[in-house]
């Protein structure tokens, strides 16, 4: 499939025109995306690989709008964004973006559950649902066991659990993962690959941006990308899936 | 040599890498070392030109007084064979006098006061000749007033002046025969009491808010309304000057206890004073200046102290990493340590040296004593103590700043500090519960607090410092009787000058302060206020909770602060006149939007940083 051809679904959940982002001026240039387009249909797992420095993490953040493309549009759920203010953003962000990070980046001084609630707060919820929701959320990534406990006293695994049960807290329309699997262990590795695929499995909108072709095999779609463009995009199917899983070495 | 000069390399590339965290703890120490200086040399202030008056006039070394008692005290007159035995006392070597004094009502410029009023012989005398600072001597209907009182009525040389003679058993004016226009002729100094306003006393006779005129001697003896109620002072010459005290110790006899008993048993004794008692009652003059400058002084240390905590605690990661970096390529814990050292060092005796030189050259201009003593006061002499302390708090400040980072460094893992995890958050358990029940900015506020609560506690005690020292400079504006007197409002001002010297000093401190500590916090949130903005929290809400997170603590501080110098002002005054309840009572909101008001810019830029950016190069 060529690059930048974009796949058309009836309801997108996300979608981008033109975009583009430039860092730098003069001889310091860098266009770190270049007029990508691109749709992510409601309850789609996408996934984006590529080399590093290749954009990936950039489309991500433009997409979750926490930058501001210096070219081109996004819409979200039929509204476009990239022109909205930081408020609006922050809001917009609070109900409808989930971020999951590579280095967790859960508050240090947080347990467990006081992280996973904390989007639901910030949102304005009283704190006993919040609670009950954080509860629920962890039970869901088996950690009800780890709840009061500091990230420090967590294993990487358990950290990117309670990274992406906290994602989940206010419900989101979408989940923008950003290298979820980059800095766990083989072992930690596969307990969020299953979480993930039970995600995708109720209907929950996911973007991963990944290096580990085994978190790119449970995608519905891949898109490989370099020096800033799509290059490639496969629509994958459980044969497809199982191939790549071979060739990254996952079994089952 | 090679190891020194290293140090000074790495020392000097910091500094000037951040010139302007430089220059703002440069600022911090020097207001400590400027007011310290100034409380410090102020009482140097006045002995100077003391001395100076002294030697021009010829100033005695004893005062001798003899005062006529009132009639329902026997009426006895001044003992004059008292005055004249005690100028043929061994160890007097001249003398002038007796001059005949009297107590008058004085007119001048639509004020009436009181003044002593002394007869003098036209022809100058050997010891103790007023020195004149304007026109001439005495001469018959002419009257020359001590300098000091002259510029606080506002009258010079060519003026007219009424005099009065007052009755002292009744203290009113006696019939207006008496009453008389007399031309300024001259303004002089003199050492043989202290200037204005300080209260005059001759024979024991003190009238509070009195000043001095000279009048010949027949002048003297018409205004007064009875030859018998005139008092007489003589100067004395000893042998020994500094033997003045032992003298007056040695022939002022002990005095009765009543002044009936006085009165059955003749005329009082002449009163003694020394030179030096002279010349301490003039350092009186600055005794409440030099007590709030002392008290400022050290008011500001304590807020020099928290600004250089806070500089140095927001410092502290990016010092640690570089101690990672100093130990990784060899540097040993102690040269890392000798490193920061020198760096504070540097920038201590540079601002103690600053503070030494503005406090030194600002002493004179808020005491001017001029008026009352011969020639302005000049810069005092900066005595070795002095130096001594100034030097000694500023560096006490660089060592303390040098010693947690230095320990630290000597203990964080070279990888460790790389690392950049030398400073993990606190957690306080309890705020961060409360904190779920309340709304976002304030929700983010209290958990900034419960990360540092270090930061917080010197945030508290820099407004407590604050606010402690402005409700202590209120009570002491409160304790300046508002108008009761013509002879306060030039030592009413120079003391209202000098508490609002150290108000705007603390409050410029305490801004200073509440700007580092606001932008250290949000250097240090930065993380976790990125976090947030990534799961929700809108700019205007972060910068509300940093915004929040200096309140809280500036609300506890003002309370405490009004606590403190309430306690403060009762501490150091030993008639202290509390600040009026609304006044108090301000304090607190006043303190609170002043806070909110200065932490409302650093907060908004702290929270205007990129997140992807933050997130992107900082760990979890």
């Amino acid at each position: 499939m060529s690059a930048n051809a974009s796949l058309s679904y009836v309801q997108p959940a996300l979608r981008t025109h033109g975009l583009e982002k430039e860092y730098g001026h003069g001889a310091g240039l860098v266009r770190a995306l270049d007029a990508v387009e691109l749709e992510v249909a409601s309850g789609e797992t996408l996934a984006v690989m590529g080399p590093s420095g290749c954009g990936k993490s950039t489309l991500l953040h433009l997409l979750g709008g926490l930058e501001r493309p210096s070219a081109g549009e996004v819409w979200l759920a039929g509204r476009r964004i990239d022109q909205l203010s930081e408020r609006a953003l922050a809001r917009l962000r609070r109900h409808a973006i989930g971020f999951v990070f590579q280095a967790f980046h859960l508050m240090d001084e947080l347990t467990a559950v006081e992280n996973v609630e904390l989007p639901a707060l910030l949102a304005g919820r009283s704190p006993h649902p919040a609670r009950r929701r954080a509860l629920e959320l962890l039970e869901r990534v088996g950690l009800t066991d780890r709840a009061e406990h500091l990230p420090s006293a967590l294993s990487g695994g358990e950290r990117q659990r309670v990274a992406i049960a906290r994602a989940l807290s206010n419900e989101p329309l979408v989940v923008l993962a950003d290298e979820p699997t980059g800095n766990l262990d083989s072992a930690a590795t596969l307990d969020v690959l299953r979480l993930l695929d039970s995600l995708r499995a109720t209907g929950q909108t996911l973007l991963i941006v990944t290096h580990d072709a085994r978190i790119a095999a449970t995608a519905d779609r891949l898109i490989s990308m370099r020096d800033g463009t799509f290059v490639e995009q496969t629509r994958l199917t459980r044969g497809t899936t199982r191939q790549l899983g071979e060739l990254a070495g996952l079994e089952g | 040599m090679g190891r020194v000069l290293l140090i000074s390399r790495l020392a000097g590339r910091d500094l000037r890498r951040r010139p302007i965290e430089a220059a703002l703890l440069l600022l911090a120490i020097m207001g400590a070392t400027t007011t310290l200086t100034l409380g410090l040399v102020l009482h140097g202030v006045i002995s100077k030109p003391y001395q100076s008056t002294r030697e021009a006039t010829a100033g005695p070394d004893v005062v001798a007084t003899a005062a006529a008692t009132p009639p329902r005290y026997g009426g006895w007159p001044a003992d004059l064979a008292g005055l004249e035995a005690m100028a043929q006392a061994p160890g007097v070597i001249g003398h002038s006098g007796p001059y005949p004094v009297t107590q008058a009502k004085l007119g001048a410029n639509g004020r009436t006061v009181t003044a002593h009023v002394e007869g003098r012989d036209i022809a100058p005398a050997s010891i103790d000749q007023p020195k004149l600072t304007q026109g001439n001597w005495v001469r018959d209907g002419g009257v020359v007033v001590e300098a000091a009182f002259a510029d606080a009525l506002g009258i010079g040389a060519g003026d007219s002046i009424t005099l009065t003679g007052l009755d002292r058993e009744s203290g009113e004016p006696v019939a207006s025969r008496n009453a008389r226009s007399y031309q300024v002729v001259g303004v002089a100094v003199t050492a043989a009491i202290p200037p204005y306003p300080e209260v005059p006393c001759f024979g024991g006779f003190c009238l509070a808010e009195a000043g001095l005129v000279w009048l010949t001697r027949a002048d003297v003896q018409s205004l007064a309304p009875k030859a018998r109620s005139l008092s007489y002072v003589s100067n004395l010459k000893l042998a020994d000057p500094d033997g003045a005290q032992a003298f007056v110790a040695k022939y002022d006899p002990p005095r009765q206890n009543t002044a009936a008993a006085a009165s059955a048993s003749g005329p009082e004794p002449p009163f003694l004073e020394p030179w030096q008692d002279i010349s301490e009652a003039s350092a009186n003059l600055v005794r409440n200046q030099r007590r709030a400058l002392l008290t400022g002084g050290w008011l500001l240390g304590v807020l020099a102290v928290a600004s250089i905590a806070v500089l140095v605690g927001g410092r502290m990661a990016d010092q640690i990493r570089r101690v990672g970096l100093l130990k990784a390529v060899g540097g040993t814990p102690s040269l890392v340590a000798a490193v920061l050292l020198a760096e504070y060092v540097a920038v201590a005796l540079l601002a103690a040296a600053a503070g030494l030189a503005v406090g030194w050259l600002t002493a004179p201009l808020l005491t001017d004593p001029s008026a009352g003593l011969l020639g302005r006061a000049g810069a005092p002499p900066l005595t070795l103590s002095t130096v001594g302390l100034v030097v000694a708090v500023a560096l006490g400040v660089a060592a303390l700043a040098t010693i947690v980072p230095a320990i630290r460094a000597a203990r964080t893992s070279t990888v460790l500090a790389l690392a950049d995890s030398a400073r993990p958050p606190r957690r306080t358990a309890w705020l961060i519960a409360l904190s779920a029940r309340l709304p976002v900015p304030l929700l983010l506020g209290m958990r900034v607090v419960a990360r540092r609560p270090r930061r917080v506690v010197l945030a508290t005690v820099s407004i407590t410092v604050t606010v402690s020292g402005i409700v202590a400079a209120l009570s002491a504006h409160a304790g300046i009787p508002d108008g009761a007197s013509v002879l306060d409002p030039s030592r009413a001002d120079r003391l209202n000058q000098v508490l609002l010297v150290i108000t705007i000093t603390l409050l410029a401190l305490a801004a200073v302060n509440t700007i580092f500590i606001t932008w250290a916090t949000a250097l240090d949130a930065r993380h976790a206020s990125a976090l947030a903005r990534a799961l929700g929290a809108t700019p205007q809400q972060i910068s509300a909770g940093l915004s929040a997170a200096q309140v809280l603590p500036a609300l506890a501080g003002a309370i405490l602060g009004i606590a403190g110098g309430i306690a403060l002002i009762e501490a150091v005054d030993p008639d202290p006149v509390i600040a009026p309840l609304w006044q108090l009572l301000a304090v607190v909101p006043g303190t609170v939007l002043a806070v909110a008001g200065l932490t409302a810019i650093p907060a908004r830029l702290g929270a205007r940083r990129p997140v992807a950016e933050i997130l992107a190069s900082e760990r979890a």
